[in-house]
């Protein structure tokens, strides 16, 4: 049985034919919309995230499949103490699939450990979000013909910011790939990933504190969130969070078809006025959201059109 | 110099980093064994400059993988009537389960019960390991 993690679950290969898939269904969902009539996801989060969850839910409900679930931990078995464990050994009675979003890192996969059903993690604290990549490559791969030769800037909070970290990962495995790193020193990428994976394959990067400075070289700017929920001290929260404020004036610096991503919600780092630039697409990511998890969930029940 | 007297049925842990002792002192569970149980920190070596020795008399689970975590150059010999008979040398284990607890307070092993605390050996070279649920890096610190 498949479940997926974290991003290199999936090899490039497998990433590659769940792009196509989801590419052929942005074409036209209809065609898929009893690909799993009589199938269900058990969408378990024990923690607030309206967006993922809803995603997951239109997937499954664009699929023809049912969707069950708990939105919070405090509506689900965990407030009466039951373990990760235990929940989905009953889980895996009720439902085909199972999507996990946990505020403590490695939930999804203590499940997957215990399930007969596949596990999608769905967010796993500041860990792993690798639906969120596989819609972070997708709108990539549609809008820009291919996943290769691309200055790629990833701004905001790249220290806990988890869609950042998942797509390094799985971006440096493909070629031509470079960063630009934009970040205050406090949300700096951690070292790890600089050690262990950008230089371990020789990916190029820089580091910038101020976005103009590498915004005329981004094929993609990546703009991030600062997550008050990761942070312990509310101070150095307000003092960071609106440190980058993308806006007019900053994306006249960028070239004519670089493109801006956000895994919303946004708060204040994307200003409403840019929304109207045609380079901004991260409500189309949203979008493609749906088809990367439709192609998802087909490939781990193992179902064709 | 002090003597501590040969044995006839056990082990003797030697070549261990001087200062690392009670790391398998209490790693091993030695304070729990009923034989006596020698530590002899600081001890001169050609080798090593000073080392530690950790001599038990009688029987225990030697868990060569926890040596082989704490420090890979450690040696053991299982000594019969007074004799040899043995020499092992723990390795570097791929895996280390229930040795070492993650640090990491957003780690599922802070909160869910009965998880075993497993590690994996992701780098070799720098002897890295880290937990497999969260993926943080061990830290002795």
């Amino acid at each position: 049985m498949r479940h997926l993690i974290s991003p290199l679950d999936l090899s490039v290969e497998e990433t590659e034919e769940i792009l196509l898939l989801a590419e052929d269904i942005a074409k036209d969902p209809t065609r898929y919309s009893q690909v799993c009539k009589g199938k269900k996801i058990a969408t378990l989060f024990y923690e607030p995230s309206t967006r993922t969850r809803l995603s997951f839910e239109s997937a499954m409900l664009n699929l023809g499949g049912n969707v069950l679930g708990f939105s919070s931990a405090d509506s689900s078995s965990a407030a009466k103490g039951e373990s990760v464990a235990d929940t989905i050994r009953v889980v895996s009675c009720y439902a085909d699939i199972a999507a996990i979003r946990h505020p403590k890192e490695g939930a999804p996969y203590v499940a997957s450990l215990h399930s007969s059903i596949p596990i999608i993690n769905a967010g796993d604290g500041g860990h792993q979000h690798p639906t969120q990549t596989l819609t972070d490559l997708l709108t990539i791969h549609a809008l820009k013909g291919s996943i290769s030769n691309l200055t790629i800037g990833l701004c905001g909070d790249l220290k806990f910011g988890r869609t950042v970290h998942s797509l390094i990962n799985a971006l440096v495995r493909y070629p031509g790939i470079r960063f630009a790193l934009i970040s205050p020193e406090e949300l700096k990428l951690p070292t790890y990933i600089k050690t262990d994976v950008l230089e371990a394959k020789n990916v190029p990067y820089i580091e910038a504190e101020v976005l103009e400075d590498v915004m005329p070289e981004l094929d993609i700017l990546y703009m991030t969130r600062v997550q008050k929920e990761r942070f312990f001290n509310e101070e150095d929260y307000i003092r960071l969070k609106d440190r980058y404020i993308l806006d007019k004036v900053k994306m006249s610096y960028a070239k004519e078809d670089m493109l801006v991503l956000h895994p919303l919600p946004r708060v204040n780092e994307i200003s409403v006025e840019v929304d109207d630039d045609p380079r901004a697409v991260y409500f189309k990511q949203a979008q493609f959201g749906v088809y990367a998890r439709m192609a998802l969930i087909m490939k781990l029940l193992g179902l064709s059109l | 110099m002090l003597n501590i007297s040969g044995i006839d049925n056990g082990y003797v842990i030697d070549h261990i980093k001087a200062g690392k002792s009670m790391d398998i002192y209490n790693y091993l569970k030695l304070g729990q064994l009923d034989c006596q149980v020698a530590i002899i920190k600081n001890a001169s070596s050609s080798k090593m400059g000073k080392k530690d020795i950790i001599k038990v008399q009688g029987e225990m689970n030697l868990d060569l993988d926890i040596l082989g975590f704490v420090d890979n150059h450690i040696t053991v010999n299982v000594i019969r009537d007074g004799k040899i008979v043995e020499k092992k040398n723990p390795r570097l284990p791929e895996k280390v389960t229930n040795v070492i607890r993650c640090k990491n307070p957003r780690c599922i092993t802070s909160v869910e019960r009965g998880l075993p605390q497993i590690f994996r050996l992701t780098d070799r070279h720098t002897k890295t390991y880290r937990c497999i649920y969260c993926e943080e890096k061990f830290s002795s610190k």
